[in-house]
């Protein structure tokens, strides 16, 4: 995952660059600044964030606001990287997004995968000594990142978006026409192509929805809310 | 124990790709008089994808059924799926604790939820209200000689404040339940490691890494099958049980079951009622393990 931010750092402003192309961390080359995290990968390099760049000073108050979450909380322990099961899947470790809201890095916790990739497993929230549920910080991410557009797991997005429409459309998920629509949104036909013939022939597809009587009902949860906002 | 009647909530998967879940929890439950009073036309909680958009939205689609459940008056709600019961517990634990958030949701719902009722899992009240010991003596075909690993999955003891049932790092349930049952059961390191969850058709990659660990793990132990309680797991371990031997050059062939379809077996209920024959690695020469070692006994 470091590699992958190595080259090519997604953040414009390049928050994360490899520490010795900064002076100050070249004066000290003397130094191994091979300091060991979770999920890092071998021969990598630590990177260092520029704290002084464009940080949004209210947004950790917002992301503190919405999740209930006492974010300066965190002092960094990692228990939370270190039991994610995505942390190789993570551009940004979990312990890393914490602290880069503590600093205000908006764009560059935003415009990650990982808030994305999070399973909502809770592992974190588990096992955080200060009981921050990081998983629901997470999920206030996203909520940020669709208002703000940000979108850096488009197909992980296309995914909760069809499952919704499809729950929006009958009441209950519709699982054939949620694969259709998931395709149509990402053009990706292939699509676990050959789960169909081993689910076929068990019946476990259904070919028509199932519409529930209230499903104007549920329409209506949706449209309040989308006039409402939360 | 004495017959307790539940509101139930089925679930979609329940519906479709997890048939043999909801047909196997319901003839357990009803061998064990455990009476299920399905939710009229409950509709579905929102699932991952709800939460991830808003909390409120998430609430509300949980609490439409919550508030369904409430006009049939048990005491409470009963849901095989660890995804659906994340979300009710979440939605009705968190209008309980702040009345500003009750009033967020109700102004999205048609009817505003008054009272709300406690959701359990199945596996919770077959483990607390029966019991491994009640279990053990309506056994009529033990499961002699299986020997199975027990897969939690995430979020069916986690966070351990909303969910209050179990350990959060080594549940035991499912476990005394399979050896009540007459299963032997391996101890297994992962049992609340993630799957991939609900990445499987977006990036599957990453699930088959994940997936992947669980299986070889539970190979290497050398079971001879998984035991699940979760339509996801169970999807994942299952259905994508060839894309995962594609995608890491192995060649497991592990049936993973639902606990409620092997307690079925043991319990002596017939094959039809347990759809097995809906898994899609076969369970039948796992099963056939079991009558071979009762004829040598």
């Amino acid at each position: 995952m470091y590699q992958e931010l190595q080259r090519a750092p997604h953040t414009p402003s390049g928050l994360f660059t490899r520490a010795q192309n900064i002076p100050f961390a070249a004066s000290r080359q003397q130094t191994p600044n091979r300091l060991p995290y979770a999920g890092m990968p071998s021969g990598d390099v630590m990177q260092v964030v520029n704290l002084t760049n464009s940080p949004d000073k209210t947004f950790m108050d917002r992301v503190m606001e919405e999740s209930g979450q006492t974010i300066s909380l965190c002092y960094q322990c990692g228990n939370c990287t270190a039991s994610c099961p995505y942390t190789f899947g993570f551009d940004i470790p979990v312990s890393q997004v914490m602290r880069l809201l503590q600093t205000g890095q908006k764009e560059t916790v935003l415009s990650s995968s990982s808030i994305w990739l999070c399973a909502s497993c809770t592992s974190c929230t588990t096992r955080c000594p200060n009981n921050i549920d990081v998983a629901k910080v997470m999920d206030v991410l996203r909520h940020e990142a669709r208002r703000e557009g940000f979108v850096k797991e488009r197909r992980v997005k296309a995914f909760f978006d069809s499952f919704l429409d499809s729950v929006r459309s009958h009441g209950r998920v519709f699982e054939m026409g949620l694969m259709v629509d998931y395709i149509r949104k990402t053009g990706r036909f292939w699509t676990d192509m050959e789960l169909g013939p081993k689910m076929l022939p068990k019946g476990k597809l259904a070919f028509k929805p199932h519409n529930i009587q209230g499903r104007d009902a549920i329409a209506r949860i949706f449209e309040r809310f989308e006039k409402e906002g939360s | 124990m004495t017959k307790h009647t539940y509101s139930y909530y089925p679930g979609c998967s329940g519906q479709g790709t997890s048939m043999e879940y909801e047909r196997s929890t319901r003839a357990v439950c009803e061998a064990v008089g455990i009476n299920l009073d399905e939710i009229p036309d409950w509709s579905c909680c929102g699932s991952t994808p709800a939460h991830t958009v808003d909390h409120t939205l998430s609430a509300a689609l949980s609490g439409r059924n919550l508030g369904l459940a409430a006009k049939q008056g048990h005491d409470c709600v009963l849901t095989p799926c660890p995804s659906c019961l994340t979300n009710l517990k979440t939605a009705g634990k968190h209008m309980a604790e702040s009345e500003t958030f009750k009033e967020k949701v109700n102004r999205l719902l048609d009817e505003p939820l008054e009272t709300i009722p406690d959701t359990k899992s199945v596996l919770q009240v077959l483990f607390e209200d029966l019991g491994p010991d009640a279990l053990a003596k309506k056994v009529a075909r033990p499961l002699k000689g299986l020997k199975v690993v027990t897969y939690y999955g995430c979020i069916l003891t986690r966070p351990p404040g909303l969910m209050d049932f179990d350990s959060e790092e080594n549940p035991i349930s499912m476990d005394k339940l399979m050896q009540a049952a007459g299963a032997e059961v391996l101890q297994f390191p992962l049992k609340t490691e993630c799957c991939g969850a609900s990445h499987g058709v977006a990036r599957r990659d990453l699930v088959m890494r994940l997936s992947g660990k669980l299986l070889d793990m539970a190979d290497s132990l050398g079971a001879d099958a998984v035991v699940t309680a979760c339509p996801l797991c169970q999807m994942n371990l299952d259905l994508r049980q060839g894309q995962v031997n594609s995608a890491n050059n192995a060649s497991y062939r592990l049936p993973i079951f639902y606990y409620t379809q092997l307690l079925g077996w043991a319990l002596g209920l017939p094959d039809a009622s347990l759809g097995l024959d809906k898994l899609c690695v076969d369970p039948r020469p796992a099963l056939q393990s079991i009558s071979a070692n009762k004829e040598v006994a």
